[in-house]
């Protein structure tokens, strides 16, 4: 039963690619490069091996045995093709881990020249030390999500016992900081996500919280959005001072902007930001005056659902 | 189908350090939104969707990940600012850039057997009670 369990280790090394592991800076010799000097070259970059190129294309290997060899044969003065291999075996680029792992393997070589396909030019080395190091780091990056995620304080409503509780995420948003703009709203959905919320409900305040961040940017001086996490809800409060709507009925119809037209090139700025706040939300209030500033307030709630419910959903009935 | 398939369908090239989005790239993507206009593409989810669009500015990773979108691909050959790769790379969105226009990236897909993403008709079903 064990030996049909497929390990993480076994799956990576059929999705990485060599280019995701090999050495890119490649310590390449010229094939007219005196044998004498290949002692200095492998000691100084500590390596065993390098391959032999001239104008940049791979014309053989040489090796530290081949070297060895050549001391015995008592140091004639030869430049490096003579010593060296010129049946090289390669790999390219683009091909999955497990063939540069069988490649070396049968082959007995420490080191593959990695080539790109398109070119067949020289782009890197790929040694048994990069692809454990490049496996070791996937791993690593796996941990960590596994970890986060076990960091999760899921369901972390239901261990509180109080008649009220409330979790307050509290984010200042500056105006016509174009750059930073969304950035509450990506760590708003983040934070949502550790809490274990539904990623239905968190893609919906996420969205209606982009939606009013975009909207401090574009037209105030900035302003602050406060979400407020209770058992079955999700409140959004989005505050500026200024400068106010003066019709909210007109800027809640579908179409209507007054945005600039930097804001239109840069794909924004068509009218749907208010309608697709109230498309996201179950309840929505919007108070504004003038010269004073605006008050957005966008409930979002996350029911229990049975699960008949959420099939019949599904099902797109 | 997979994003790998996708970018042999548009011969698209990975902008992306596919190590860092690596959750995604084995990911199904099950339909397509093509628009440049991202009021638009943010009134569906994303959810499972590949974002086909011109603009390439850093707001439309922000707006693929906000509706969670799979991933981001560029028609017309269009390289992002840096700013918009680094924020790419920053939340695990692959980025793809296609030499095709947008409509023939569009027919390509659909041909294939991708649908378009939900209109939307889809809002109406987020909501939790009426």
């Amino acid at each position: 039963m064990a030996d049909k369990e497929v390990t993480k280790t076994q799956e990576m090394i059929y999705e990485l690619r060599v280019r995701e592991v090999m050495t890119r800076k490649v310590i390449a010799v010229a094939s007219a490069t005196p044998m004498g000097e290949l002692r200095g070259i492998l000691r100084d970059n500590r390596i065993s091996g390098t391959p032999v190129v001239d104008d940049g294309n791979l014309v053989g290997i040489v090796s530290i045995e081949d070297f060895i060899n050549w001391m015995s044969d008592g140091r004639p003065g030869c430049p490096v093709a003579d010593r060296m291999t010129r049946q090289v075996r390669t790999i390219y680029d683009d091909e999955p881990l497990v063939q540069a792992v069988n490649k070396l393997e049968r082959s007995g070589f420490g080191r593959l020249p990695v080539l790109e396909r398109e070119t067949c030019r020289l782009v890197g080395v790929i040694t048994k030390g990069d692809i454990i190091g490049g496996l070791l780091k996937h791993l690593e990056v796996d941990y960590l999500n596994a970890e986060r995620r076990g960091a999760r304080s899921s369901h972390i409503f239901e261990d509180i016992i109080a008649d009220r509780s409330l979790l307050r995420l509290e984010y200042q948003v500056r105006g016509a900081d174009f750059s930073r703009a969304g950035s509450s709203a990506s760590g708003l959905k983040t934070s949502l996500g550790r809490l274990g919320i539904d990623p239905q409900i968190t893609r919906r305040v996420a969205i209606a919280a982009y939606e009013a961040e975009m909207n401090l940017v574009v037209f105030t001086e900035g302003g602050r959005i406060r979400a407020e996490v209770e058992p079955g809800l999700i409140r959004l409060v989005v505050e500026d001072s200024g400068p106010g709507i003066p019709d909210v009925e007109q800027a809640m119809e579908p179409g209507f902007s007054t945005a600039p037209d930097w804001v239109r090139e840069l794909g924004f700025g068509a009218g749907m930001g208010l309608p697709n706040i109230q498309k996201c939300s179950d309840r929505m209030r919007l108070d504004s005056t003038v010269g004073k500033g605006t008050r957005l307030e966008v409930e979002v709630l996350m029911e229990h659902r049975d699960d008949a419910e959420r099939l019949s959903e599904g099902t797109g009935a | 189908m997979k994003l790998d398939e996708i970018s042999k369908v548009l011969e698209a090239q990975w902008l992306s350090d596919r190590t860092g989005c690596h959750d995604r790239i084995g990911a199904e993507v099950l339909s397509c939104h093509a628009s440049d206009l991202m009021s638009d593409v943010l009134t569906s989810s994303g959810e499972g969707s590949l974002l086909l669009t011109g603009l390439t500015n850093a707001q439309v990773i922000r707006v693929a990940e906000v509706a969670d979108f799979v991933a981001v691909c560029f028609v017309r050959g269009k390289k992002p600012q840096p700013e918009t790769l680094q924020l790419a790379g920053e939340r695990g969105i692959p980025v793809l850039v296609t030499p095709l226009s947008m409509y023939d990236a569009c027919g390509r897909l659909y041909v294939k057997g991708l649908p378009g993403g939900h209109g939307a008709k889809e809002i109406p079903s987020w909501r939790t009670r009426k």
